[in-house]
């Protein structure tokens, strides 16, 4: 199994290399053939590995692959750590990885840096499968900076446009300031564990409960709750969280496919996954998790809010993106850290699909992505229509679709905790139900129903995508749908195992399991309960306004203008981090440059220092007047100043 | 080993090179011809013969032979060894440029084995009246030598001031030994170091005395502010000459060093080290900040010689074995680099042809740009650049000040070299970015000359990349 597992690493990143490096030499067919065939190996090995886990009963697999460095005592590795959660992450990654690189071919077709886009996808597989796969936090980081890299060059794709060079630098930023937290809280680790290795650190970590640490005189902070927030920081970074998420809608500009790869199912999913693995830390610490909750109920439900005033196709779906992380990360606050990895798991195939159904609609409108534009594409595009229906209806939870079970545990799991936070979590949970069905049939009924309101050339043009495009397309609608029901042996059943630590303080994954009797019974309970009407408000109510009463939009938009302008400029966070943070910044920097740097540094240090030493040089020189008595005088005051050094200062 | 046989032994290579430097003054008298080539092979084979007594009768144990007045340790080997080494280099530097210039070869040699012969009796001095013969029969070769170029105005100028000065510094060294002999009643270098150690009520006097023999080393050294004979004499001494007294005599003066103020004066170490920290930051500070303000090279060089004087210091002050060790490696191999860049400026000379202003080294890459890569090898080693030997031998001496709690000085000498870099950099500058100047070429000179400067960059390279072997020798000779 060990090769097998080296294998699924570095199968892509082999495809990666072959179309990255040796592009020049090699054609397109070839380049994209290697990619696939490379991220179709990681998959099918993965299907193993995970056959390897569930069916034989394999315990968790825990290894070193080879010793990089070793200092101080810490051993830095290379190594696997393969259980249940690992296992299920990476056939899900390398699942819609497959899906979105074999879409590619349809969608880049005409794109001169077509080889180079695969090179970067596989090179993302690559990454994202290390990440997961980590046995320590030296090889997370690795991975989790390399996403980040990719997720840069991919963001900025098409470097020529502004806009899309702005996004990348706008997310690389964000980032970094929450890869500093991660940082930090891996430099924390290391300072109080001694290790960078999971099972050391797991293990050491009831010793640590009680530990604490005083940052200003008198405060005691426990230094595991400062690990896990730390921790968490950089978790909001990498998936989005308020106020870390304003670089997730601006990485649209990418490509499409990436958008559903990266900044959808896989990459935007690690800090939710870093949690889940983190789990025996997180559970020693309630003051973590609540802010965990917090955090994420603040994201499930404003960033919400913000995918109804939108008008681009894909920004919509990435505002979703923003609202169902914050789910998930709820879910972890709630220590129902299995319910969030089956959310995330559901909320991959389907938003994968909306992202890649949205990219079809954007193909055949000749990439025009403004939905007021748009309308009617039913009766032209039913592949893609179909598709959609079944991801619109599983992102909002309609009972019987896979985002209905993963997104009823969830509210159910919140309802459950006793931590301080929870009953706000649980209202903005819920009430982020009806704004999910509200902005999602918006955009449904607004690109394919109604008056078509593109241009005449458009519309002549207008037919259904290659089939490149839309067998992926159904290949991600049917886990959309059936994935839901895996919900018994997922989070009831001993699925997990040891994978995913939960004290008994948390119980809320208890009283899930002691009200669940079958996915069948919870679709009949779903169809009577709130969320279920929830949903169903916010359907007929997007049905109504942008169906039956368009007028009604417009109405709502003059009456309630500062409501609306709140949500249009996205609560202040861009222009807040534009003006004071960048600005800032950028004001300081010219004050050091133009002050420290050109005045200081270079006219009195660099400059001044060298004058200083040329000036000296030809004063000093003009004792060598070459007379003969000048030198023995010289030698005489040398032998005085010694003497009197010798016999009066010692 | 009985006393008779080691009082033949123990002294031998100083006999045979005694022996052959005489035979070489009377073949010399006999030649015809003016290049005078059987002077110059049988100086060379001489020594050879020398080096190889040395290596022959190099003993396990430190020997003392000779009533007590002459002693043979793993030290005096190695710097005897070296040091005929770099005479028998500038021989093969020297030889056609003298020709050139008029300047009878058969004096230069004869001369220069005797300052040779004066120096290893110098490093294998145990009492003071060996020490003081050694290091009178070298310098008088040396006056002798600077003045060889009897035509040249220069030449006569800097060989009078050097005579004045030298015989300045040779009274007040003197004048030191007197007090101590007074004092201790002993001239017996061993001796003199447990009397002074016993007797503590001598303080005033040995301070005295130490200050004067003090003097005396820094002259010979060339440390600030007994360094004013150093540019003049380099400058107007003819470059096979300044070449000459570039890099032996540096070795000498080490072993000087170390049979004066550490075997001596040993017990003394808090006060002679203090004045080695004052002419130590003098003679780096100095140094390399005139050495910025010059346009001859050979005046660049001398300011620069007076520079890593300050840094052999440094590791003489610091005292311990360790310090002494690293201060040897930067005698050895600064005397290696000062022989290469002196050669350079041979290797460019011709008849008529001094090439010692620095724009005659302009553009040198265009040119010959095999010569301008070892010029740069020498030239980054001199300033300490990592991996030639110049860096090694800088961090061996600043870690043996920082292991005696001296971190300021080895700041202060960090500093200071950091200001030296500019003016190597400066003629690595001229070489590669500048358009050449003139008639730059290496014609003038033999193949010979080629190829031990090729062999001397590369040593310097070599060095640096292992300098482990040289390295241990030196701390080893302490150990």
């Amino acid at each position: 199994m060990h090769y097998i597992y080296l294998a699924i690493v570095l199968a892509p990143l082999a495809g990666a290399v072959v179309a990255g490096l040796f592009g020049r030499w090699v054609s397109r067919s070839v380049a994209h053939s290697v990619a696939i065939g490379g991220v179709a190996v990681s998959f099918l090995l993965s299907l193993v590995a995970l056959k390897h886990s569930l069916v034989d009963g394999a315990p968790a697999f825990n290894g070193t692959v080879y010793t990089w460095m070793v200092a101080g005592g810490v051993h830095f590795e290379i190594g696997f750590l393969i259980d249940r959660l690992s296992v299920l992450m990476m056939t899900v990654v390398s699942f819609v990885s497959l899906m979105v690189h074999i879409y590619t071919i349809g969608y880049m077709h005409d794109d001169p840096g077509y080889k180079r886009f695969f090179s970067y996808i596989a090179l993302f597989t690559f990454s994202m499968l290390m990440l997961v796969m980590s046995n320590n936090f030296l090889q997370l980081f690795f991975g989790w900076e390399a996403v980040g890299l990719v997720s840069y060059l991919l963001i900025g794709f098409w470097y020529t446009r502004p806009t899309a060079t702005f996004a990348a630098l706008k997310a690389f930023l964000v980032n970094r300031v929450g890869d500093f937290g991660f940082m930090l809280g891996i430099a924390a680790i290391l300072m109080y564990f001694h290790s960078l290795d999971y099972a050391d650190v797991f293990a050491a970590a009831d010793r640590m409960s009680g530990l604490q640490l005083e940052i200003f005189a008198g405060h005691g902070w426990s230094v595991l709750t400062l690990i896990c927030i730390l921790l968490f920081v950089g978790a909001m970074g990498k998936s989005a969280q308020v106020p870390l998420h304003v670089w997730l809608p601006d990485s649209m500009e990418g490509p499409t496919p990436i958008s559903a790869l990266i900044h959808a199912a896989t990459m935007v999913t690690a800090g939710i996954f870093m949690v889940a693995r983190m789990s025996p830390l997180y559970e020693l610490s309630d003051t973590a998790l609540s802010f965990v909750m917090v955090i994420g109920a603040i994201t499930a439900f404003f960033m919400g809010l913000l995918g109804l005033v939108q008008n681009d196709i894909k920004r919509v779906i990435a505002y979703s993106t923003l609202s169902q992380l914050g789910y998930m990360t709820v879910a972890l606050g709630a220590s129902a850290y299995s319910v969030a990895i089956f959310h995330l798991m559901t909320h991959a195939f389907f938003k994968a699909l909306l992202f890649l159904a949205a990219g079809s609609v954007i193909i055949a409108m000749h990439h025009e992505q403004d939905m007021r534009k748009m309308g009617g594409l039913k009766k032209y595009m039913p592949v893609t229509y179909w598709t959609s229906l079944i991801g619109s209806l599983a992102l909002i939870g309609f009972p019987g679709f896979s985002g209905f079970f993963s997104k009823d545990s969830i509210i159910e799991a919140v309802a459950a905790s006793h931590l301080p936070g929870a009953g706000f979590a649980y209202w903005s949970v819920l009430l982020g139900v009806f704004v999910t069905a509200l902005y999602s049939f918006r955009l449904f009924f607004l690109v394919f129903h109604g008056e078509g309101r593109m241009d005449a050339h458009t519309r002549a043009h207008l037919r259904e995508s290659p089939a490149v495009v839309t067998v992926p397309l159904v290949l991600l609608a049917i886990p959309s749908v059936v994935a839901g029901y895996l919900i018994g042996p997922l989070l009831y059943g001993e699925y997990f195992g040891d994978a995913i630590h939960i004290t008994a303080a948390h119980p809320a994954m208890e009283r899930l399991a002691e009200e669940f009797d079958g996915p069948w019974a919870m679709i009949v309970h779903g169809l009577t309960a709130t969320p279920f009407l929830l949903a169903m408000a916010g359907l007929f109510t997007a049905w109504y306004v942008y169906m039956r009463r368009p007028a009604l939009a417009d109405l709502a938009r003059r009456r309630a203008g500062w409501l609306y302008g709140l949500l249009v400029n996205k609560y202040g966070f861009d222009d807040f981090n534009q003006i004071v943070l960048a600005g800032g910044a950028r004001g300081i920097g010219r004050l050091l440059w133009r002050v420290g740097d050109a005045v200081l540094i270079d006219g009195l240090v660099v400059n001044g220092s060298a004058r200083v030493v040329g000036w000296m040089a030809t004063v000093v020189r003009r004792v060598q007047t070459g007379y003969l008595y000048h030198y023995a005088f010289a030698m005489i005051v040398g032998l005085l100043l010694l003497m009197t050094w010798v016999v009066f200062l010692r | 080993m009985s006393s008779e046989l080691s009082d033949v032994l123990v002294p031998l290579p100083e006999i045979v090179l005694a022996g052959l430097a005489s035979l070489v003054l009377i073949v010399d008298v006999f030649q015809r011809s003016r290049q005078r080539p059987a002077t110059y092979y049988l100086a060379q084979l001489s020594l050879l013969a020398t080096m190889v007594t040395v290596w022959a009768t190099a003993p396990d144990q430190p020997v003392v032979a000779l009533h007590g007045t002459y002693i043979a340790d793993t030290m005096a080997v190695v710097l005897k060894l070296f040091l005929l080494l770099m005479v028998l280099g500038v021989f093969v530097y020297g030889r056609r440029y003298l020709d050139q210039r008029g300047v009878a070869p058969g004096e230069f040699h004869v001369l220069g084995l005797f300052g040779a012969l004066g120096m290893m009796i110098l490093v294998s001095a145990h009492s003071f009246l060996t020490l003081y013969l050694g290091l009178e029969l070298m310098a008088l070769s040396i006056y002798a030598m600077v003045a060889l170029h009897r035509d040249s105005r220069a030449a006569s100028e800097a060989a009078m001031k050097y005579f004045v000065l030298g015989a300045l510094a040779s009274g007040m060294l003197l004048y030191g030994i007197s007090i101590l002999y007074g004092a201790t009643g002993s001239l017996d270098i061993a001796t003199v170091g447990a009397r002074i150690g016993d007797q503590a009520q001598l303080g005033v006097p040995v301070a005295f005395a130490l200050t004067f023999i003090v003097v005396g080393l820094a002259f010979k050294f060339g440390a600030v502010p007994f360094h004013m004979w150093v540019p003049d004499i380099y400058d107007g001494a003819p470059t096979a000459v300044t070449l000459y007294l570039g890099s032996a005599p540096k070795i000498a003066a080490f072993g000087m060093a170390i049979r004066l103020l550490a075997d001596a004066m040993g017990s003394s170490l808090a006060d002679w080290s203090g004045m080695l920290v004052i002419l130590s930051v003098l003679s780096m500070g100095l140094g390399n900040l005139v050495a910025i303000a010059q346009t001859n090279i050979k005046r660049m060089l001398a300011y620069s010689t007076i520079s890593h004087v300050g840094f052999i210091f440094l590791g003489i002050l610091a005292g311990t074995a360790e310090g002494y060790g690293s201060a040897m490696f930067y005698a050895l191999t600064y005397a290696l680099m000062s022989l290469g860049s002196f050669g350079m400026i041979i290797l460019l000379s011709r008849r008529g042809f001094e090439a010692d202003r620095l724009d005659d080294f302009k553009g040198l890459n265009a040119r010959h740009p095999w010569f301008a890569a070892m010029m740069l090898i020498l030239m980054f080693s001199l300033a300490g650049v990592p991996p030639l030997v110049g860096f090694y031998a800088k961090l061996a001496v600043l870690q043996a000040v920082v292991h005696v709690g001296q971190v300021w000085l080895a700041a202060v000498a960090v500093l200071f070299s950091v200001i030296g870099a500019f003016y190597y950099l400066r003629v690595v500058k001229l070489m590669y970015f500048d358009a050449p100047e003139g008639e730059v070429g290496v014609a003038g000179q033999g193949l010979d000359v080629r190829v031990l400067l090729s062999l001397n960059a590369l040593a310097v390279l070599g060095l640096g990349l292992f300098p482990g072997a040289l390295l241990g020798w030196c701390m080893a000779a302490f150990g």
